[in-house]
């Protein structure tokens, strides 16, 4: 099981991926929005998403999981 | 005016304060939760909760705005910048609510607000603006019909953009195809508005804009220029004035530009006209930003003068004190935006401020919204200070921001002081030869 993690605080603006997809590396998986930002959150390995965490409008920490994938 | 509401926070919510206590004006302060520990929520007569810390549900409510405002009898509402500071919608709702709006009238917010029909009416007043387009442009097929006449590079901007947001660089026709469906998408979803426009990218270009300020009684002067080059992201990062590339000739010409366009629109309160500025000193029209500026500082220490007082004065109805001969550019101030991001790849820094310490200066003015233990949340932007440096000239000033710079102290988030260090012992920002690219270009954190 592999996580993606959200690199810093923010708002989730988008979740571009789905359940069950694959995902490769540096594939877009989630943009947050922090300080008026959009920052690009990308995958770093090759993988099935089996579990998304956040929604649109959430609120995440630093290091909190957006994406489990297998 | 004796009870003024302040529909913003941080920074300028406390630089607002300031004057309303030099005024004997009552300060109405909101806050959302992310900011019920800051200093200006102390610093006024009276602070209100208005929600939860996204700006939707905060600084952005217009009837929780109102209702506090109505509530508490205020006579007037400081927009500050950024949020409902633009808002003609909401400036219509203020004054329709019995409480002066301190701003422009909602009728020129939202005439300069749409940046094609902006465009429109300066060129028709005699300003000159930028090439490109007059009319809306809604689809990719005329997008690369007009660039092409243009001719590239250009800039492809959102009519109802602003902030840095909904404009994009294209090089040649495939760099235009990529942008255009996305920078539209992004426009209509930050502003309610997919029209677009294009205008030819002026290579070597400085950002000067001119501070102008009516009071709607006939009265409109200039209050001299701002030179903001430094960006990254097309956001401001250090402003100056006077601009070390203007001399005398050009500057007049551009003051005289300015008062023409604050005139086309009776322009009254404070105001600013952007202008681009080409490297054979022809400048351009860019837009007209219709509420005080960030950098308002930079004009106030050269001329002396308290803009925040004017705004309130002038919405009470009262006319210019001074007129355009007695308004003087002395000496050179220089602004600095402090933010928690990363000093090399810009990204944000939110977190808790562990330590913040601002070394007292003469000459130093520390405009700032936070304090040491304060959160910098990641609801709003990552502006922490403003410091304005003085001196009776720019060799002066970068000294002294220098001195400044090497005493102050942050810690427990990233800020952008060390790009600051960097900037300040560039050859050829001593020599004030930089345009807007001097940021991407000279790569300086990358470096060292």
């Amino acid at each position: 099981m592999k996580e993606i993690n959200a690199n810093m605080a923010g708002t989730v603006l988008n979740v571009l991926v789905n359940k069950g997809e694959g995902v490769s590396p540096g594939q877009l998986v989630v943009v947050l929005e922090s300080m008026k930002m959009e920052i690009p959150i990308e995958s770093t390995v090759e993988g099935t998403v089996t579990d998304i965490k956040v929604g649109i409008g959430d609120f995440v920490n630093e290091g909190d999981t957006l994406v489990i994938l297998t | 005016m004796r009870k003024i509401l302040i529909a913003n926070r941080g920074e300028i919510a406390g630089r607002i304060i300031r004057t309303c206590n030099e005024m004997g004006i009552e300060s109405i302060a909101v806050y959302s939760d992310a900011d019920s520990e800051l200093p200006y929520v102390k610093q006024a007569t009276k602070a209100f909760r208005i929600g939860e810390p996204p700006v939707m549900k905060s600084y952005l409510n217009v009837n929780k705005l109102l209702e506090i405002a109505l509530k508490e009898k205020v006579d007037g509402i400081h927009p500050g910048y950024g949020f409902l500071s633009e808002n003609s919608t909401f400036a219509k709702k203020v004054e329709e609510s019995g409480i002066r709006f301190i701003g422009p009238s909602w009728q020129v917010i939202d005439a300069m607000g749409d940046k094609i029909q902006a465009r429109k009416t300066m060129k028709n007043a005699g300003v000159p603006i930028v090439p490109g387009t007059v009319e809306p442009i809604s689809d990719l097929e005329e997008a690369c019909r007009v660039a092409n006449e243009i001719g590239y590079p250009i800039m492809l901007k959102a009519s109802s953009g602003g902030g840095g947001i909904g404009m994009v660089r294209c090089d040649d026709e495939p760099s235009l195809k990529k942008a255009f469906v996305s920078t539209q998408q992004r426009a209509k979803a930050y502003f309610g508005s997919d029209l677009m426009f294009i205008e030819k990218y002026i290579a070597g270009a400085r950002h000067i804009e001119m501070q102008i300020f009516g009071d709607g009684q006939g009265n409109i002067v200039h209050l001299f220029e701002r030179d903001c080059s430094i960006q990254r992201r097309n956001q401001k990062v250090i402003e100056e004035s006077p601009s070390p590339f203007l001399n005398e000739t050009i500057r007049n010409e551009m003051s005289e530009a300015a008062i023409k366009a604050a005139r086309a629109v009776s322009y009254s309160n404070a105001g600013t006209v952007e202008f681009i500025v080409a490297e054979d000193g022809q400048f351009y029209f860019l837009e007209m930003n219709t509420r005080l500026q960030v950098e308002h500082p930079v004009t106030e220490m050269v001329t002396g003068l308290d803009l925040v007082r004017w705004q309130i004065e002038v919405a009470s109805g009262k006319p210019l004190t001074l007129l355009q001969n007695e308004i003087a550019q002395k000496g050179h101030s220089m602004e600095f935006r402090l933010y928690a991001e990363d000093p090399a790849t810009f990204l944000p820094s939110p977190g808790k401020l562990v330590t913040l310490h601002f070394p007292e200066m003469v000459g130093v003015r520390v405009d700032g919204g936070y304090e040491a233990g304060n959160q910098v949340s990641p609801f709003y932007d990552p502006m922490i200070a403003k410091i304005i440096v003085s001196d009776s000239n720019r060799k002066g000033c970068l000294l002294k921001a220098k001195a400044f710079f090497n005493d102050f102290q942050l810690t427990g988030i990233k800020c952008n002081s060390p790009l600051f260090e960097q900037i300040l012992n560039d050859d050829d920002f001593q020599k004030g030869n930089y345009t807007t690219a001097f940021l991407t270009e000279k790569q300086l954190m990358k470096k060292s």
